[in-house]
C-alpha cells in the first residue's frame, strides 16, 4: 500500500527556506570566486596584462632619414631625394601572398621575374613592416594601381624620398647608385639602421660612403588598432607615445666635374672605353668614365628583372667599370716611364743614339719583335723615340734595364697595384716580374721567366697590365715631378643641420724622388714634342696651351671565350685598344688624363682627341660657349 | 491620515507618495532601484564599448524604455493569470523552436530566429522564462519534495526545449534555460542524493555530450584551457579580453581610455565582452561594484521569493532570481576566462538582443509574484 502524500505548505515553505540559503552560499561563493579572479587579473597579474596592452596599442613605425645630397665639385647637385610614390607590401594585409604577386604581375606592376625576389624580401621582413618592390612609379603606373587598388589589400601606394640622378647616365661608373636591399645587403649591414629605409648604396660613391649618406632613422609610435592599421582617436587612450626625428645623412662634395665628365663621355661618340681625368695637385678624380654608361635612376627606381638582364647581357657591358676594374696592357703610353726609368739607373742617356731598323731580336735569338713602323725609324735619340713611339729603342732598353728594375721603377709609380681610390672594386692590374710569375703560374716550366717577356715589357705589353686610374696618377706623377696622391672622388662631407663642411684631405703617397731631378724635364719635353710634332700632333693642334701626352695602342690579343662569334663583331673587337695619357697645360699641370677606347685601333687618332675635349673644356671654359 | 501628513516635512511626503505609487503599481523599490541602477551602469559603459556608434547607445537605450515597460505591464499580471499561462507559454515555445528548426533565419551560422515580418526574435528567450513556469507550474500541483516520477517529468519539461536550443546551436540559451529549471527542481527540495547522482551521471555523460558537440565548441573548450594554442584564432578573444581586465588595475585606464577596448583588440566589446570593457576602463573598483550591484538584485530577488503565498510563486521566483545570478557568473566567467567562450550577454549590461527585455519581463513576473501574497485573504 502507497503511502499517500499531500501537500504540506509549512514544510514547503521551510523546504524553500533552506534551499534557498544553500543558494545564497553558493551564489556568495562564485561571487568570491569572480571578485578573486578579477583580483589575480587586474591586482597580481596587473603589469604582465599592462605590458601586453601596451604592445598591442603602440606600433613603431620607421622615419627614414633623408639620404645625404650629392653635389659635383662645382656644387651642381648629381644625386639628390625626390618625392616619388612607391609601393609597398604589407603581408599582414595581404592576405594570401601568392594571390596578391600575381595580380600584381597581371596588372602590370610586377615584372614576373621579379616575383620571387619581392616573396622573399617580403617573407625576410618583420611584421608589420611594409617592403617597397616598386619605387619611384611613373604616372600610368599610379592610375593602373588606382584601377585595381580594391583588389590589392595590403598593397600600399606612399609617398617616400626617393633618389634621383638628374644627370642621368653621366658619371653613373664613379656616383654609383643605390637599389633595394637584398638579403645579401641585409647580411652585411646592421638592420636596425635600415628599419624604414628601403634602398642602400650598391655601387661606386654610393656605397662607400653609406654609412655617411644613410644618416640615422627615427621612429614614431603610433595608436594601431586591432588590425595593426594606425588611428587617429579625438580621445580615448591617452597618446604617450614616442617619437625619435631621424638624422638626415652627410651631404658629399665630389671631386667629379659632372660637366666635364659630360664632355668626355659625348667625345666618345658611342665608343666603348673609358677615361679618368686627375688633378695632379691632389688626386681629384675629375672625369671618371666608363661607356657605354647606364642610368642609375632604374636602379634606384626598382630595376625589373628583365631590365637587368638586358643590362648584363648587353655584349658592350654597360655595367662594367672599365675606369676601375678594367685591365688593359698599357702599351706605349708607359714609354716616357720606361725612358725615365733608363736614366735613373744610368744605362741610358738622353741624346744616345740607338739604330730602328724596324724590329729587334735577342742575342743569340732568331725571333724579331717587330716594330709596328716595318721599315724602322732609323736612327733615334731619347726624345724622337717618344715622340715616334718607337719600338725597337724600347725594346732594345728594356733588355738592357732587365726585368726587375723595370718592375721596381714602375712599382714605384703605382703600377702592379690599386691606386686607393675611394670606391670599392678596384683592381690593380699586373706588373710583371720574375718574383710575380713564380706566384701566377703552377708550374715549374711556366715560372721561368724568358728575356723575351723582358723585351715586350718595354712598349708596355706582354703580361703587364694597367688602370685607367693608374695610368692617369703615373702621368700626374709626371705632371708633378714626383709627387703623388691617391686618386679620389669625395674632397667634403657636409653635415646636414649646421652646414658645416668638413674637408678631406689629400692623401699623398711617398713622393718619387729622382738622383738627378733634370730626368723630369726631359721626359715631359719628349712628351710635349710627341703632341706638338709626334704622333698625337694632329690631335693638339690649335690648342692654346701646351700638352704632354703619349699615345698607345694594346693589342686585343683573342676573342674572349664568353662573347659569340660573330665575323663582323669580331673583327671589330679584335681591333687594338687605342690609348693616350696627357697632362696639360705642360709648363703648368691642372689635368691629367688616361683615356682607353676598346677596339679604337690607334691612339693617336681614337683615343688624343677625347684628351683634347677635356683638356678644352677644362682649360678654357669660356671657349666651349 | 490626511492630516497627519500635512505636518510631514515635504521630502517624507514625496517618499511615501513613491511608495504608495509603487504598491499601487505592485513593484517593488528595492529591486526596481537595483534594477535601473545597474542598467544605467550599462548605459554609461555601453557609451564608451559602442564607440563612434551612437545609433547602438539610443538603440539599448529604447530597449531599457521596452524593458522597464514591459516590467511594470507584468507586474500587473495576477499570479494566477501567470500559472495558467504557464504550460501555455512552455507550449507555444515548443512550437515555435519546431518551426525555427524547420524554417529559421540564420544568423551567425545558426538557426536562431524567427522572422515575423515585423520582428524578428528569438523563440529561446520565451522559453527562458516558460521553462521555469512550466516547472514551478507542474510542481506546485504536487506535494514537495518532489517524488521520483515528478522529477522524471520536469526534467522532460527541461530536456525537449533545451535539446532544441542546444541544435539551433545555441549552446549559451540552452544552458540558461536549463539552469533555470533545474533550480526550480532544487528549491522544491530535490534530494541531495539526486543532485550528487545527477552530478555523477553528467560526469559520466561529458565525453557523450563531447561527441554530440559541434566543432565550434568543442573548439571553445580546448581553447579555454590553453588559449595560447590558438592565441589568433580561437584564444583570441579570451586572450584578449584577459589583457584589457589584467591592464585595467586597481582603478582602470578611465572611461573612454581603455585602449583595448578603444582600438578595438576586444572582440565584441559592446556586446558578449562589455565585461571586460568595464574592467579596463573602471578597474577592479567597477567590476566589484557591478558584482555587488548584481547580488544585491538577487539577494533581493530570493528575498521576495520567501514571501510568496504559494510554492509557484517561490518556485518561480526563486528561480528568477537565481538565473539572473547564472547570467552575470556564465558571463564574467567566459570574460576572465574561468569558462568556455559561450553566448551569453552580461545582464543589464551588454547590448543587444531580446535579451535585457526577456530579463525584465522576468523581474516584471517576480513582482507580480510577490505583490500577490497580500492579496490572499
Amino acid at each position: 500500500m502507497r503511502r499517500v502524500r499531500i501537500k504540506d505548505d509549512a514544510l514547503e515553505q521551510r523546504i524553500h527556506f533552506q534551499r534557498s540559503l544553500v543558494a545564497v552560499g553558493i551564489v556568495a561563493a562564485i561571487a568570491l570566486l569572480l571578485a578573486g579572479r578579477a583580483y589575480w587579473l587586474q591586482v597580481t597579474q596587473h603589469q604582465h596584462y599592462l605590458e601586453l596592452s601596451q604592445g598591442n596599442r603602440a606600433r613603431i613605425e620607421p622615419l627614414p632619414p633623408n639620404r645625404g645630397i650629392i653635389f659635383d665639385r662645382a656644387g651642381r647637385v648629381i644625386a639628390e631625394n625626390t618625392p616619388a610614390y612607391q609601393l609597398e607590401i604589407l603581408r599582414e594585409q595581404a592576405g594570401d601572398l601568392e594571390d596578391t604577386l600575381s595580380r600584381l604581375v597581371r596588372f602590370g606592376l610586377l615584372d614576373a621575374g621579379d616575383v620571387a625576389r619581392v616573396r622573399q624580401l617580403v617573407l625576410a621582413r618583420r611584421s608589420f613592416e611594409a617592403v617597397p618592390f616598386l619605387l619611384q612609379l611613373d604616372d600610368e603606373e599610379i592610375a593602373r594601381y588606382a584601377v585595381h587598388r580594391h583588389e590589392l589589400p595590403g598593397v600600399l601606394l606612399e609617398t617616400r624620398m626617393a633618389r634621383h640622378y638628374p644627370y642621368g647616365t653621366a658619371g653613373a661608373h664613379a656616383l654609383g647608385y643605390v637599389g633595394t636591399i637584398s638579403e645579401d645587403d641585409m647580411q652585411r649591414v646592421d638592420r636596425e639602421r635600415y628599419f624604414g629605409t628601403g634602398v642602400i648604396g650598391k655601387t661606386g660613391v654610393e656605397r662607400a660612403y653609406e654609412d655617411d649618406l644613410l644618416g640615422t632613422g627615427g621612429y614614431r609610435e603610433v595608436l594601431v588598432n586591432a588590425e595593426g592599421r594606425p588611428v587617429h582617436l579625438a580621445q580615448g587612450p591617452d597618446q604617450q607615445l614616442r617619437t625619435r626625428e631621424p638624422l638626415a645623412g652627410r651631404d658629399l662634395r665630389l671631386t667629379i666635374d659632372i660637366e666635364l665628365q659630360r664632355v668626355a663621355e659625348e667625345a666618345f661618340a658611342g665608343r666603348r672605353g673609358g677615361v679618368v681625368a686627375i688633378d695632379p695637385a691632389n688626386g681629384d678624380v675629375l672625369v671618371f668614365a666608363s661607356l657605354p654608361s647606364f642610368d642609375p635612376n632604374g636602379f634606384a627606381r626598382g630595376i625589373s628583372r628583365s631590365d637587368y638582364l638586358a643590362l648584363t647581357e648587353n655584349p658592350d657591358q654597360p655595367l662594367f667599370n672599365r675606369a676601375l676594374r678594367g685591365t688593359y696592357p698599357p702599351g706605349s703610353t708607359i714609354k716616357p716611364l720606361m725612358a725615365l726609368t733608363g736614366l735613373e739607373y744610368d744605362v741610358i742617356k738622353p741624346e744616345d743614339q740607338a739604330y730602328c731598323g724596324g724590329s729587334f731580336s735577342l742575342p743569340g735569338s732568331r725571333h724579331r719583335f717587330r716594330d709596328f713602323k716595318r721599315e724602322g725609324h732609323g736612327s733615334m735619340d731619347m726624345r724622337n723615340a717618344v715622340m715616334q713611339s718607337c719600338d725597337v729603342y724600347f725594346y732594345r732598353l728594356a733588355n738592357t734595364l732587365g726585368i726587375q728594375r723595370i718592375h721596381d721603377s714602375m712599382s714605384r709609380m703605382g703600377f702592379g697595384r690599386p691606386t686607393g681610390i675611394d670606391i670599392a672594386g678596384e683592381r690593380g692590374g699586373i706588373m710583371p716580374s720574375p718574383a710575380w710569375k713564380k706566384g701566377a703560374f703552377p708550374s715549374a716550366e711556366q715560372q721561368v721567366w724568358f728575356p723575351g717577356e723582358t723585351v715586350i715589357v718595354g712598349i708596355g705589353q706582354g703580361y703587364w697590365t694597367a688602370t685607367l686610374l693608374q695610368l692617369a696618377k703615373a702621368t700626374a706623377l709626371l705632371a708633378t715631378r714626383g709627387r703623388h696622391f691617391q686618386p679620389r672622388l669625395v674632397r667634403a662631407l657636409v653635415d646636414p643641420d649646421t652646414k658645416q663642411v668638413t674637408d678631406k684631405a689629400p692623401v699623398a703617397l711617398p713622393p718619387v724622388e729622382l738622383q738627378h731631378p733634370e730626368n723630369w724635364e726631359i721626359i715631359v719635353d719628349a712628351m710635349v714634342a710627341v703632341t706638338t710634332s709626334g704622333t698625337a700632333a694632329r690631335a693638339a693642334r690649335g690648342a692654346p696651351y701646351k700638352i704632354a701626352g703619349k699615345t698607345g695602342t694594346a693589342q686585343v690579343f683573342s676573342v674572349g671565350q664568353t662573347e659569340k662569334y660573330n665575323e663582323k663583331e669580331v673583327a671589330e673587337r679584335l681591333r687594338d685598344h687605342a690609348l693616350f695619357v696627357a697632362f696639360a697645360p705642360a709648363d703648368d699641370p691642372k689635368l691629367s688624363v688616361a683615356v682607353l677606347v676598346e677596339n679604337g685601333g690607334f691612339g693617336a687618332s681614337a683615343a688624343a682627341p677625347i684628351a683634347r675635349a677635356i683638356f678644352d673644356a677644362y682649360l678654357q671654359p669660356e671657349a666651349q660657349e | 491620515m490626511i492630516h497627519a501628513e500635512l505636518g510631514a516635512s515635504r521630502t517624507k511626503r514625496t517618499v511615501t507618495g513613491m511608495a504608495r505609487l509603487l504598491k499601487a503599481l505592485r513593484l517593488d523599490g528595492m529591486l526596481l532601484s537595483g534594477l535601473a541602477v545597474v542598467s544605467l551602469f550599462g548605459l554609461f559603459v555601453l557609451y564608451s564599448a559602442a564607440g563612434d556608434n551612437t545609433a547602438l547607445w539610443f538603440s539599448q537605450l529604447a530597449r531599457i524604455g521596452i524593458g522597464f515597460t514591459l516590467l511594470v505591464v507584468l507586474a500587473q499580471v495576477p499570479d494566477h493569470f501567470l500559472r495558467m499561462l504557464s504550460p501555455v507559454a512552455w507550449a507555444v515555445g515548443i512550437v515555435l523552436l519546431v518551426v525555427v528548426a524547420l524554417a529559421g533565419d540564420i544568423g551567425k551560422g545558426a538557426q536562431r530566429w524567427l522572422d515575423l515580418g515585423v520582428v524578428r526574435f528569438q523563440p529561446s528567450e520565451i522559453l527562458k522564462l516558460a521553462v521555469p513556469m512550466m516547472c514551478a507550474w507542474y510542481l506546485h500541483q504536487r506535494p514537495l519534495p518532489p517524488a521520483p516520477r515528478d522529477i522524471l517529468v520536469v526534467l522532460a519539461v527541461v530536456a525537449v526545449p533545451v535539446g532544441l536550443i542546444a541544435e539551433q546551436p545555441d549552446l549559451g540559451t540552452a544552458l540558461l534555460v536549463a539552469a533555470a529549471g533545474i533550480i526550480v527542481l532544487m528549491l522544491a527540495g530535490l534530494s541531495w542524493s539526486y543532485v550528487l547522482g545527477g552530478a555523477v551521471v553528467f560526469g559520466a555523460a561529458v565525453p557523450v555530450i563531447w561527441h554530440f558537440m559541434h566543432d565550434y565548441q568543442r573548439q571553445r573548450v580546448m581553447t579555454l584551457l590553453d588559449p595560447e594554442s590558438d592565441a589568433l584564432g580561437a584564444g583570441y578573444h579570451i586572450i584578449q579580453s584577459q589583457i584589457a581586465i589584467g591592464s585595467g588595475g586597481v582603478f582602470g585606464k578611465g572611461w573612454m581610455n581603455g585602449s583595448q577596448a578603444q582600438l578595438e583588440f576586444l572582440p565584441e566589446r559592446s556586446t558578449d565582452f562589455i565585461f571586460a570593457v568595464i574592467g579596463e576602463e573602471l578597474g577592479l573598483l567597477g567590476l566589484v561594484a557591478l558584482l555587488a550591484a548584481y547580488l544585491f538584485i538577487v539577494g533581493r530577488g530570493i528575498y521576495m521569493s520567501l514571501q510568496c503565498r504559494d510554492a509557484f510563486a517561490r518556485l518561480l521566483a526563486g528561480s528568477i532570481a537565481l538565473t539572473f545570478f547564472v547570467y552575470a557568473f556564465v558571463n564574467a566567467g567566459m570574460v576572465m576566462g574561468l569558462l568556455p567562450v559561450v553566448g551569453v550577454p552580461l545582464p543589464l549590461v551588454s547590448y543587444g538582443g531580446t535579451s535585457f527585455v526577456t530579463l525584465m519581463a522576468g523581474f516584471g513576473i517576480l513582482m507580480s509574484l510577490h505583490s500577490s501574497r497580500k492579496l490572499v485573504g
